[in-house]
């Protein structure tokens, strides 16, 4: 299995912070990998550097075998131009805490947007594949209504289905139903599931080690910066080797 | 505490001295307070009106003997083309610089600093006076005499649209401040470009906060291009100025200049609302 994702020593400050301290990570095609780790550990800064949101200050990562954001040249990265950068990101679909919809255009038109205005793709077209997704998220009823009439598990699933409209080889989670009322949670989770069992590689940051579990192939400890272990739920999950680890997961379960 | 608040309402159910379990009337406050001031301040005010309406002083005949004179509509059609022209121009500039300000680039955000900052500072009356007789200072440009180049009416667009331009950029910025930043990671996210992000996710949100306040200054430079009427400008105020001094009816040629800004002014006002309505959609204020 090749390697859809590729992290190797990465480090990030912000200031006289270092957030990331050297993370190594490979996720393979058509896998699903879960980020657990307390606040702070760094996972959701790990997960903006892979699409280029947050800048790495040290180390590389690829995607699809492409360097993210950078050209290497000899022994050097050279940052790329926006215009590049942002192509890369249509790649790469990214579903944010905060639904991040954008309030002042209805459902259908958050969706189309980008299509639209980045891949040039015909109207009709477009707006025929956001229905599609909007029916798989299960909203098709809701293409005219604008994010606020929805409720917050609703546009979590219209964001999940903004992110797919660009059909990306990679989807990235964070803390996706963090934001959302515990009976919402389900809802979100759910059409996550969804997607993992159709072969969608994605990398999600989150809390709920039942839905790590239940879905995840692989999961990835983080603390201090660092990955501290990974590997299958059953043995990260249920027999950890670190200590940190077991500490984390008697204080969350 | 939160038992407190639980237990209010089972107490309040049921009312001392309120046996029967029928809802009890509610009988609101006397607000006799209110009923009187109102009473006092509409008296008054009727006093006032009568006054205006019967001091023959006021001249109210004169009032509508100008009203819809020619010089009148002719220096409000100038007022009103003078708004729009400088209002169009100066927030053309004023986003411009507001996106200057806004720039990572400490280069680009210092001139849009130093730009607010000189024309914020200048009176406007100074400033007209300054580009009316920039002639003394550069008497020809490109082989043109400035005097021939730079009409009063000119002089008026320029000093106003750069004065505008200074004010318009703070609202632009406020308003773009105003915007969640996630709203701006969601469009990289999504690939979307620089301008796109600007013109499409950014500034219809940005109207919002930006409606209001530059409904303020539309309103504001309405009235401030009267002070055009210092370089000889015939707007709304210096045709009426131009027929009193002719006939010595201050007072009701003032008047007539006043109703018609009033009138403006109300039209402005309710197309405003309609303004802020169209930039609330999607939001729980809209309806």
């Amino acid at each position: 299995m090749s390697a859809m994702v590729e992290i190797r020593s990465v480090h990030k400050s912000f200031g006289s912070v270092e957030v990331l301290r050297g993370i190594d990570l490979e996720v393979a095609a058509g896998r699903v990998t879960v980020v657990l780790g307390p606040s702070g550990s760094g996972k959701s800064t790990l997960l903006r550097t892979i699409n280029h949101l947050e800048k790495v200050d040290r180390g590389w990562i690829s995607v699809d075998g492409a360097l993210v954001g950078y050209r290497k040249s000899g022994d050097r990265l050279y940052e790329l131009r926006e215009r590049e950068i942002l192509k890369q990101r249509t790649g790469i679909g990214f579903v944010f805490q905060n639904f991040n919809l954008f309030p002042h255009l209805t459902v259908l038109e958050n969706l189309v947007e980008a299509p639209l205005a980045v891949q040039r793709r015909p109207r009709k077209e477009a707006e025929a594949t956001a229905r599609r997704l909007l029916t798989r998220v299960g909203l098709a009823e809701k293409a005219d209504a604008y994010p606020r009439q929805l409720s917050g598990g609703q546009q979590q699933r219209v964001a999940i289905a903004r992110a797919l409209a660009l059909e990306p080889k990679l989807l990235l989670f964070d803390e996706p139903t963090s934001a959302l009322d515990p009976e919402l949670v389900g809802e979100v989770l759910d059409v996550i599931k969804d997607l993992a069992h159709q072969g969608t590689t994605m990398i999600v940051v989150t809390h709920e080690i039942g839905f790590a579990r239940e879905v995840a192939d692989t999961v990835v400890f983080m603390d201090g910066g660092r990955i501290v272990e990974q590997g299958p739920p059953a043995q990260v999950l249920d027999h950890p080797r670190h200590e940190r680890t077991r500490s984390f997961l008697s204080k969350v379960l | 505490m939160p038992s407190d608040i639980l237990d209010a309402p089972a107490v309040s159910a049921a009312p001392p001295g309120e046996p029967d379990r029928a809802a009890p009337r509610i009988v609101p406050r006397r607000r006799t307070g209110q009923w009187a001031s109102a009473a006092v301040l509409l008296v008054l005010l009727a006093l006032a009106l009568v006054s205006v309406v019967r001091n023959p002083a006021f001249q109210w005949d004169v009032v509508a003997d100008y009203f819809l004179t020619s010089a009148v509509l002719r220096g409000l059609g100038l007022t009103l083309w003078l708004t729009a022209v400088v209002m169009a121009l100066g927030f053309a500039l004023g986003t411009l610089l507001a996106v200057l300000r806004l720039s990572a680039n400490p280069v680009l955000r210092g001139i849009g600093w130093g730009y607010v900052w000189l024309f914020r500072s200048m009176p406007i009356l100074v400033q007209l006076l300054f580009w009316f007789n920039i002639g003394a200072l550069y008497p020809v440009v490109l082989g043109v005499k400035t005097v021939d180049l730079l009409s009063p009416v000119a002089v008026a667009v320029i000093g106003l649209t750069l004065h505008e331009a200074a004010y318009a950029a703070e609202v632009v910025r406020g308003g773009v401040l105003s915007v969640d930043k996630g709203q701006l990671e969601a469009a990289q996210a999504l690939g979307l470009g620089a301008g796109r992000r600007l013109r499409r996710i950014v500034l219809p949100q940005a109207m919002r906060s930006i409606v209001p306040p530059a409904g303020n200054m539309l309103i504001g430079t309405l009235k401030g291009t009267s002070i055009v009427s210092v370089i000889a400008v015939q707007d709304l105020l210096y045709s009426v100025q131009l027929v009193y001094h002719r006939t010595y009816q201050v007072i009701p040629l003032l008047l007539v200049a006043t109703l018609w800004y009033v009138l403006v002014t109300s039209v402005l006002s309710v197309g405003q609302r309609h303004v802020e309505r169209h930039y609330a959609r999607g939001t729980a204020g809209a309806r």
